[in-house]
């Protein structure tokens, strides 16, 4: 591994300093990403900020029903927490369908939306790849993408956000909290995770040294009614290949509330709006889902061998929606 | 709703003073280690799973994939199992590091570690140390009420000989044992 200077911070005020005093520096939060990348030499940093003693792991009730979540909350304890078992179980059970107990005790919220994308080409640090090197190509347009993208994607980067957790919070209108030099910041999530176009190298709108301190999760009575619903190649410990988060809420027999979003399948962790408007008002029945699942994949690009995921994408849709429908709707 | 700055905050960062870095050269630390302090210097590139290895001989603890796939370096930090191979040691000074070599008591091996010589719940052995650490947590976070649950929450834990059930009856042996929570020498 790469040559690596070091400092813990115990003040959040402090880590922003030393990260922005030095384009060199990042922050180490559980260090799942980040020590990983280091070691293939795909991340360069030359020194790391350790704020895993900072302040920023509380897991709180807001007034609104909604939750605050410490940026350094683990995704163990945050999947545990009753108030998101009970109010949002589709952040727990997307939390708990993710990586493994071991990363899950290590993994921080914060780093959990900053996570880098598992592109073989992107990791094995010298195929042609935009994000890593600007301008280089993208080896997996024509070459083994079984796992990329077929929605947000462009001829720069065709990458899937390997995030779960971003997911649920997409389909739930989170807000992700920053603080920097520049002051504090409150950023919709959507807005938070950028799509590749010409950019891919950019994913996020943080300045160097801006650090993530909580994600709150607005209040949803809707969300009491959710699920995560996950397709891979194996039965635990692996990435989507598809994969939704569900809200809903009926009014006799129709669909008074609804949120979708979808994972596995694009270059952000995607809100289904196309579906959510087809699905208002309509039959919560199997037709009715099938045809909103059509509508948010008729913008899909399939590539060579991810070409199933389209049609996977439309039966993990139907099934999430027919699970949430199931579960009794009406609150 | 769209990104918002609150200008009334623009101090906050720039008020304190970035920290002394340390490194990258080898810098002396202090590590807790299966109860005995260790002071040594490392650089601080060096991740836990080597500085047992290489630098304490604690070779108990494996190196398989060394990126967060396989769980042969699983460890307890603070209580808590986590992989050794993506924890940079000088993050660990004051807490507590566990490693297998730390869970008999004395000559007396832990009862999931005779489990798992009762049930031969290994071939090669090599994932072994990190299956017993993971074993004996699933016991203190209550996942084991199953076969399907004991093979979601060991699914951190690969096994290249496939002694997947054997494993599960080890794990199945302490759960059932009369008091048996795996804890009875720890």
């Amino acid at each position: 591994m790469r040559p690596l200077s070091y400092a813990r911070a115990t003040g959040v005020d402090e880590a922003i300093a030393t990260v922005s005093a030095d384009r060199g520096c990042a922050f180490l939060a559980g260090g799942t990403t980040e020590v990983d990348l280091v070691r293939l030499n795909v991340a360069r940093p030359t020194g790391l900020v350790d704020i895993n003693a900072l302040p920023l792991d509380r897991i709180e009730d807001l007034a609104d029903g909604g939750l605050r979540l410490g940026a350094l909350a683990r995704m163990s304890d945050v999947a545990e927490a009753p108030g998101v078992v009970e109010r949002f179980p589709v952040i727990a059970q997307a939390l708990l369908l993710g990586a493994s107990p071991q990363l899950r005790h290590m993994a921080s919220l914060g780093g959990n939306l900053l996570q880098r994308v598992r592109c073989s080409y992107f990791r094995d640090g010298v195929s042609p790849c935009n994000k890593r090197m600007r301008g280089s190509g993208c080896a997996a347009l024509d070459g083994f993408n079984r796992g990329h993208a077929i929605l947000g994607t462009s001829e720069h980067c065709i990458a899937t956000h390997p995030s779960d957790l971003a997911v649920a919070l997409v389909a739930l209108d989170a807000v992700v909290h920053t603080r920097g030099l520049g002051g504090d910041r409150a950023i919709p999530i959507d807005d938070f995770f950028l799509l590749p176009g010409e950019t891919p190298q950019l994913e996020h709108p943080l300045e160097h040294g801006e650090l993530i301190v909580a994600i709150e999760v607005p209040g949803a009575p809707v969300a009491r009614r959710s699920l995560y619903l996950k397709a891979r190649d194996r039965e635990s410990y692996e990435f989507a290949l598809a994969s939704a988060a569900v809200a809903l809420r009926l009014e006799t027999g129709r669909i008074g509330e609804v949120r979708l979003a979808l994972g596995g399948i694009a270059t952000k962790p995607w809100r289904a709006r196309r579906a959510e408007r087809a699905l208002l008002g309509v039959p919560a029945d199997t037709a009715s889902f099938a045809e909103a699942a059509g509508e948010e994949l008729a913008s899909a690009v399939p590539r060579g061998l991810n070409a199933f995921k389209v049609e996977l994408a439309r039966r993990v849709m139907v099934r999430a929606l027919e699970a949430a429908a199931a579960m009794g709707g009406a609150v | 709703m769209s990104s918002t700055i609150e200008p009334a905050a623009a101090a906050v960062g720039a008020a304190a003073a970035p920290l002394a870095m340390r490194g990258p050269e080898a810098v002396p630390i202090t590590l807790l280690v299966n109860g005995v302090t260790r002071r040594l210097a490392v650089e601080p590139r060096v991740s836990l799973l080597d500085l047992l290895r290489e630098h304490l001989t604690l070779t108990g603890t494996k190196k398989g994939c060394d990126q967060g796939t396989c769980g042969a370096c699983t460890v307890w930090i603070d209580g808590r199992r986590m992989l050794a191979c993506l924890t940079l040691a000088i993050t660990c000074e004051a807490r507590e590091v566990t490693t297998i070599e730390g869970v008999a008591d004395g000559a007396e091996l832990h009862p999931m570690q005779r489990a798992f010589i009762a049930h031969d719940a290994f071939q090669c052995g090599y994932c072994t140390p990190g299956q017993v650490m993971s074993a004996i947590a699933l016991m203190d976070e209550g996942h084991a009420s199953s076969d399907a649950e004991i093979g979601e929450w060991m699914s951190g834990n690969l096994c290249r000989c496939a002694a997947y059930p054997n494993i599960r009856a080890a794990i199945r042996a302490v759960r059932d044992a009369p008091g048996g929570d795996g804890h009875a020498a720890a």
